[in-house]
């Protein structure tokens, strides 16, 4: 009996899902593995659940987004988020830096029509998650990897570390040492395979926070090399605005 | 000793390359010095140097135009004998049950322009990795076969300190060939065997009184220069008597717990083994990659890192590098290149992290 899979979409661009969609080569491997049972992305094909793996990619945005993470819960056993949105609110947890009726006013000619939350929050806020896979967009490899993972009844590979140590696994030459370029590399987790880095640019820490971040001494450094209290503000409010560690460092330096 | 002209260097690199050595050395990469393969002597970074401080390193042109003026780059030979990524076996299931292959890790290589710090850094390696219980097979295999062409400071970079771990500048042995790059010539003296060979086919001469003298001028030269020092007087007793110093937590206040001190330590030799599945689970390949007491799962056991906080990360490595390395190795576990000092984004400098705690000996921190 093949185990079910669920694909679930929460506020979000899809990007997420679509990775598992671009695994091409492994994905008929993992379709002999898994049933694929609710993948809307993929497959108008629904089946009820339970499932056995769901993979949940968006952050919780409206209270019918509130109420629905609720009933997957409880028809999956294993849960996982994927991507920056769902694990620690995305893109658009930005407007939780300022007021969401603001916002609503000026986007929508019928604002009264939008039912949503004040604050945009990741997955676990709301229920329990068994892991969590960073990314915007996530890592194909790493998706297979958690897939594997759980198909092998072991734990993921998922190293938690900065992005350095794979920057420097890979030989790429410190962009900030060597060319003093500002770059969140330190401070951020592993997983790209040092994707900007690699083009000679900073890392932009679309994975979000590494295991231990020290943003302050971070921040210090990119003061040192001219950016402004904004520009640093803004450096650590992007894709993971909402994770702790860089909510509390772009606070620190907003103006 | 023998003299060989300038424009004779590319010989050195073809003979190298028909014995059948895969010849690799320093060339040019995004903004720095890096190793390579080299097909001739033209691809070496000719008349550039660089400028080198704790978290700066930027390249500049060098009107001497030498062909190895510059120093050390972000890059160590260890990314060839014990590197980054290495599968070390593969697992496939059959009808007959589990079977096992390893691929051979024997590369013929040959390494052009090792400096004196870096001989030393490899010889620390070989009593982690071959002077062993039990050799590692994968370094043991490159490690027999590699051709190791030495080359003598003429400069020392701002974050050098060899003199003060006594590792440099000049080459004492190890190198099958050493090269010292003089204003008009190449100094080369064989130290093997194979060596001897090599040089044999080269068109040399006897070297010059005036060459040996302008070459002892030279090291003294590059001795004077240093960037760095560090105290080793009684070094590893101070640190061990230090665990509790209050400059411990003032560097983890600093550090970043990235990693890069470890990645860039041409001895750092921590690696972690991760089994790689296959979907169908017929297959799996057991792969070790470089790792560091920088990370938090490093030392996960039971659930719980035994090193949570950047102050007990940053003092386990630097303590081992220059204290409990000698009860491991008999001898210190830094080579005083300052890839630590240069490639650490916020330009923690260990020479500095060492005198501070010297200056204010047996002071101590409640917290700790």
């Amino acid at each position: 009996m093949k185990k079910k899979l669920a694909v679930w979409k929460f506020s979000s661009c899809d990007g997420c899902q679509l990775s598992l969609l671009d695994c091409e080569d492994e994905l008929l491997t993992l379709a002999d593995q898994l049933e694929i049972a609710y993948f809307l992305e993929a497959s108008s094909r629904i089946q009820p659940g339970p499932y056995d793996l769901s993979l949940v990619e968006g952050s919780v945005s409206t209270p019918h987004e509130r109420r629905a993470i609720q009933e997957i819960r409880s028809q999956s056993k294993f849960l996982v988020t994927i991507g920056a949105c769902a694990t620690s609110g995305g893109i658009q947890a930005l407007r939780n830096f300022a007021d969401v009726r603001d916002f609503l006013s000026v986007v929508y000619a019928r604002p009264d029509y939008i039912e949503t939350l004040d604050k945009v929050s990741p997955i676990s806020q709301h229920v329990k998650v068994d892991f969590e896979l960073r990314g915007c967009p996530i890592n194909k490899r790493q998706l297979l990897e958690v897939a594997n993972a759980f198909l092998n009844k072991r734990r993921p590979n998922i190293p938690n570390h900065s992005l350095c140590m794979e920057c420097k696994r890979r030989g790429l030459v410190c962009v900030t040492v060597a060319h003093g370029t500002p770059c969140l590399g330190p401070v951020t987790q592993a997983g790209c395979g040092a994707l900007c880095p690699a083009y000679n640019r900073g890392c932009y820490g679309c994975f979000g926070p590494m295991e231990t971040p020290n943003t302050a001494a971070l921040a210090q450094r990119l003061k040192d090399h001219g950016m402004s209290s904004q520009e640093i503000s803004r450096v650590f409010r992007t894709f993971n605005a909402e994770a702790p560690a860089f909510k509390e460092e772009s606070l620190r330096h907003e103006e | 000793m023998r003299a060989l002209a300038k424009d004779n260097l590319s010989l050195l690199i073809q003979a190298l390359r028909e014995e059948g050595y895969e010849v690799l050395g320093p060339r040019m990469g995004e903004g720095a010095i890096i190793y390579g393969p080299l097909d001739s002597a033209e691809e070496l970074p000719r008349g550039w140097i660089e400028e080198q401080e704790a978290g700066r390193y930027r390249l500049k042109r060098d009107p001497a135009n030498r062909y190895f003026a510059f120093t050390l780059g972000p890059q160590s030979w260890k990314k060839y004998l014990h590197p980054p990524n290495l599968c070390l076996y593969k697992t496939k299931k059959t009808d007959q049950g589990l079977e096992f292959k390893s691929e051979s890790w024997h590369k013929k290589q040959a390494f052009l322009g090792v400096r004196a710090c870096e001989m030393e850094a490899i010889l620390k390696q070989d009593r982690v990795f071959l002077e062993q219980l039990h050799p590692d097979k994968p370094y043991q295999e490159r490690r027999e076969s590699v051709f190791l062409v030495g080359v003598n400071c003429s400069r020392a970079g701002g974050a050098c300190f060899c003199v003060s771990t006594e590792t440099g500048p000049t080459l004492k042995s190890g190198d099958d060939i050493t090269l010292t790059e003089l204003e008009e010539i190449f100094l080369l003296e064989a130290r093997s065997a194979r060596g001897r060979a090599v040089l044999g086919r080269l068109p040399t001469e006897e070297a010059s009184s005036h060459a040996l003298s302008e070459a002892a001028r030279q090291e003294e030269h590059v001795c004077r220069q240093m960037g760095r020092t560090l105290d080793t007087e009684g070094l590893a007793e101070l640190l061990k008597n230090n665990l509790n110093h209050p400059r411990w937590k003032d560097v983890g206040d600093r550090c970043l717990t990235c990693g890069n001190c470890t990645m860039v330590c041409p001895t750092c030799f921590c690696f972690s083994v991760e089994e790689m599945t296959d979907l169908a689970g017929l297959e799996s390949q057991r792969v070790r990659q470089w790792d560091s007491c920088f990370s938090e799962q490093f030392t996960l056991t039971s659930g719980n890192s035994q090193r949570s906080s950047a102050e007990a990360r940053y003092r386990q490595w630097m303590t081992h590098k220059l204290a409990t390395w000698h009860d491991q190795f008999d001898e210190s576990g830094c080579v005083g290149c300052g890839r630590c000092i240069v490639w650490c984004p916020v330009g923690i400098d260990i020479t500095e992290e060492a005198a501070v705690i010297r200056e204010k000996d047996g002071a101590s921190h409640a917290n700790s």
